[in-house]
């Protein structure tokens, strides 16, 4: 692969850029015999040629892409068709808030101040996929909330592929930054619309300042041929508020990096999951949670659902450093199983080094409770329907922390739609 | 000075004692270093057939290519192989020494722990005066265990006398390339237990009382191979609570324990090497790796209390193999100062219908380091397969760590695993609330400590477990500021 013809070597952040490929070069893509990989191979994945740099801008109508935005309410919505932002199909403002783009901030002076603050401060320098994402990415959202600002409407960013080239290796990056007392809600989706495989390997930084509260919804329903890493890194300041749902129904491989660093007290840091999955898609949530300071909080309740031959992986590692006194850390992990050849790892981990601290994981796997089948099937509900009752009051502690009925909405009805049913009520 | 009759038969019985003493530890003692000689040579000292040294043979090319572990979560200056000696008569009785010369800390500890004098001799390698009592007392149980015909007896002696048992089972719950240090271990290894149950038998009595009598093979590479027939039952402890300050620094053992159908197994350690001193000086790398086989019908139940050596690294594990099959474990691990603990277990389910529980209680104070790792797995035909496991930490001081790294592997549909781990430390109001009723800090933390223990300690066989529960109070005590 021919990177440095693409290169801008003038560009402000290409020291960071070399960097972050000296890096990638010696450590390449992690196999798995590293610890953290140890379930998800990325081999199937290496085996496709994937071109890095689209050559073409490919349209899109609005009324073929409709269904995948939240297009009930309003939004902001920052959108990209193959990496390449598509003005036309998004609203962006600069109206006391920055909802733009990330080329833009990286080259304009304007933004230069937040820029050299947090671009690439929290997103690892070692780890291989990141410092990739580091090297070539071009594009992505760039979010800027002042101080007590909240902008008037949730921020949609969505990333198409079109594939009308070969295969498609996506690694858009973005940037999120919520100074104090500000709010934000984001809703974040990758959709392919081609049966050409493609790679999408994304990097987030989200800044949350003093008193910030951010809701980071990621919707994960791509086409059977997509694969998507995301990396998301999370710097929390004093009694701000981050909730990170990740819904993931679609995709061939997912594999979700989630992590979040607690860098001041009385902090709540939320991360929710729910899992649905069947063929042979695989989904692996690796979630960290480094307290560095005393009296935060964090929350952590995945919820996974496996059939056909589907894995799902779940690797959970919560950090109590030795000042993080009066830290409360929670986790749960609970899936079932519905088919035989599904499988599902689960590794819970925690590392303590403070006393005086509420720390517990619970992680269960079982079945389908058949008394409360047979009960429901006793009054009339068909089986099928009756499972995916079940299956939905299993996932609901997650959806309903979900602060966007909208969203809320579309979740459950993209649960039904995996689970081939119609209730006919929302829940 | 008259010089009595019974002056010079003293001076003469000393003398022999001292000679024959020196003598054996010339001859006995191995230069330092390993290699295929000295596998070869300790294979020759133990007269073992010839099977048994290809068998070491294979181990130790094997153990050659592999690598020192390092995935476990400690930390420690590796030690160098070649600068060990392998193979070095067990040690004999001073006989000019007596309990005056004992560390008195460490007879404190006796002391605390209720042991009897004799064996506190014992145990020093104090030479025992002749204790008729005792003497009958292994006889008897020698001779009620030959009634049954059960075999109990050094692993190197059944080489020789039962090859077909030994020949058949040794390896087979553990491989000799099963690990590095299993590989060193199945090399090298000089001593340990072999004990096997016929068909249909009940082992009258825990298998411990007879191992405290009979001197505790504490060997460097100490190697138990435990069969239990089917329908066969036995309780095995080994170790003791009483403290050994052993010489050697790395101790590596190879437990393996098969219990065929039907067949029961319950196997206590109370192990409390050298922990190091205050400083983190010194103290015992205990590298252990312990695995039972289950048959149809079959259960395995470990139980450990771990308070002492400088590093473990120790997953006492179950193979679910049959149908209907039950695996266990228990586990209090304490570690103080300078310690470093990794240690869990793993249930590996094959057959249907298995289950298994795991209660690991961890207890770190000073600046320790506790970890529990540990592995289930359900494989794809082991139907209806059921675990639980619990895990509590219990962190005394801040300036420990406790560590938890459950794996868990699920491939199919109709397993239930439950598992759960809390971390937590010593609530100011327990405290307060003992205080308040006139209990000291320090006896109000050991009562809370064994309420926390206590569901692992039910455990233990009756008169360990009250060992092992003052054991417990030993361990901690100073570690409450």
């Amino acid at each position: 692969m021919a990177f440095e013809n693409n290169v801008d070597v003038e560009h402000p952040v290409h020291d960071v850029r070399m960097a972050a490929i000296k890096n990638f070069e010696e450590k390449g893509f992690p196999s798995k015999k590293e610890e953290a990989w140890k379930y998800t191979s990325l081999n199937s994945l290496q085996k496709i040629d994937f071109s890095i740099f689209p050559k073409e801008q490919n349209a899109l109508e609005y009324k073929d892409v409709k269904p995948y935005f939240i297009h009930e309410i309003d939004t902001y919505k920052i959108v990209f068709v193959d990496g390449i932002y598509s003005s036309y199909l998004s609203e962006t403002t600069h109206d006391g808030v920055d909802i733009c783009l990330m080329s833009a901030a990286l080259t304009k002076p304007m933004y230069k101040q937040v820029i050299d603050v947090y671009f690439n401060k929290i997103a690892s320098k070692d780890e291989s996929l990141t410092t990739l994402n580091t090297a070539f990415s071009r594009e992505g959202a760039y979010i800027y909330i002042p101080k007590n600002k909240m902008p008037k409407k949730p921020i949609e960013i969505l990333h198409f592929s079109t594939g009308n080239e070969a295969s498609l290796l996506l690694q858009p990056r973005n940037l999120i930054v919520v100074e104090e007392n500000a709010e934000v809600q984001i809703i974040e989706r990758h959709q392919s619309l081609t049966s050409n495989d493609t790679l999408t390997n994304a990097v987030t930084e989200i800044f949350a300042a003093k008193s910030a509260i951010v809701d980071f919804y990621k919707i994960q329903n791509d086409a059977a041929t997509a694969s998507l890493i995301d990396n998301t890194y999370v710097d929390q300041k004093d009694k701000s508020v981050v909730n990170v749902h990740t819904f993931s129904f679609g995709g061939k491989l997912t594999r979700n990096n989630l992590n979040f660093y607690q860098n001041g007290e009385y902090i709540d840091s939320t991360m929710n999951g729910v899992t649905i999955l069947g063929e042979k898609q695989h989904v692996d949530h690796y979630t960290l949670v480094h307290h560095m300071q005393p009296n935060c909080e964090s929350h952590q309740d995945y919820k996974g659902i496996y059939g056909d031959s589907s894995t799902g992986v779940f690797n959970g590692k919560i950090i109590v450093d030795k000042i993080a006194q009066k830290t409360n850390a929670f986790q749960k992990n609970n899936n079932i199983l519905i088919s035989d050849k599904a499988s599902i790892n689960s590794k819970p981990q925690l590392e303590i080094f403070a006393d005086d601290v509420k720390c517990s994981h619970g992680c269960t796997i079982g079945q389908l409770d058949e008394d409360a089948l047979f009960y429901l099937q006793s009054r009339g509900i068909p089986k099928k329907e009756a499972r995916a009752l079940l299956m939905y009051a299993f996932a609901n502690n997650v959806l309903s922390t979900v602060r966007i009925p909208e969203l809320k909405a579309r979740i459950n009805k993209l649960i039904a739609e995996k689970l081939g049913v119609n209730l006919g009520f929302d829940l | 000075m008259a010089y009595t009759e019974e002056e010079l038969k003293k001076e003469l019985e000393t003398k022999e004692y001292e000679y024959g003493f020196y003598t054996d530890i010339e001859s006995d003692t191995f230069p330092v270093g390993l290699n295929e000689e000295i596998v070869i040579a300790i294979s020759k000292k133990k007269e073992e057939p010839e099977w048994m040294t290809q068998w070491r043979l294979e181990a130790f090319r094997i153990w050659e290519s592999m690598e020192e572990p390092t995935w476990a979560n400690v930390h420690y200056e590796k030690p160098d192989f070649q600068k060990i000696s392998y193979y070095s008569a067990p040690k004999s009785a001073d006989p000019n020494k007596t309990l005056d010369d004992v560390d008195p800390d460490l007879l404190e500890m006796y002391r605390k722990l209720g042991i009897s004098v004799d064996e506190q001799k014992k145990l020093q390698n104090v030479a025992v005066d002749i204790v008729v009592d005792s003497v009958s007392v292994a006889t008897t149980f020698k001779k009620t265990l030959a009634e049954k015909g059960i075999i109990f007896m050094p692993i190197s002696e059944a080489i020789k006398e039962h090859p077909e048992l030994v020949k058949k089972y040794i390896g087979s719950v553990v491989p000799q390339k099963d690990n590095f240090y299993a590989a060193l271990n199945s090399a090298v290894f000089t001593d340990g237990s072999f004990c096997y149950i016929p068909k249909g038998v009940r082992c009258p009595m825990e298998l411990s009382t007879y191992f405290r009598i009979n001197q505790a093979g504490t060997g460097q590479f100490e190697r138990t191979l435990l069969i239990a027939d089917e329908d066969s039952y036995v309780s095995y402890l080994e170790g003791c609570t009483a403290p050994s300050r052993d010489e050697n620094q790395l101790h590596a053992a190879v437990v393996e324990l098969i219990a065929l159908d039907g067949a029961e197994i319950k196997y206590s350690t109370v192990q409390n090497w050298f922990p190091g001193n205050s400083e983190g000086k010194g103290g015992v790398f205990n590298f252990v790796t312990k695995r039972a086989i289950c048959e149809k019908n079959a259960k395995v139940s470990w139980t450990q209390v771990e308070t002492g050596s400088a590093v473990t690294w120790k997953y006492p594990s179950c193979i679910l193999k049959g149908d209907n099959s039950i695996g266990e474990f228990y586990s209090i691990a304490v570690t103080n100062n300078y310690q470093q603990a990794d240690t869990g277990t793993k249930m590996i389910h094959l057959g249907k219908n298995t289950k298994s529980t795991i209660i690991s209680k961890g207890i770190s104070a000073g600046k320790s380091q506790n970890s529990y790792r540990g592995l289930v797995q359900i494989n794809s035909r082991a139907d209806g397969a059921r675990n639980f496991s619990q895990c509590d930490s219990l962190l005394m001081g801040n300036e420990c760590g406790a560590h938890t790294f459950p794996y868990i592997e699920a491939k199919n549909k109709t397993a239930m695993i439950e598992h759960e781990a809390t971390t937590s430390k010593i609530g100011e109001d327990q405290i307060f609330y003992c205080n308040q009723r006139g209990i000291d800090t320090e006896k109000a933390i050991a009562l809370i400590v064994n309420g926390f223990s206590k569901e692992v300690l039910n455990k233990l066989p009756m008169e360990f477990a009250v060992e092992a529960q003052k054991l417990l109070e030993i361990s901690l005590e100073g570690s409450v500021g």
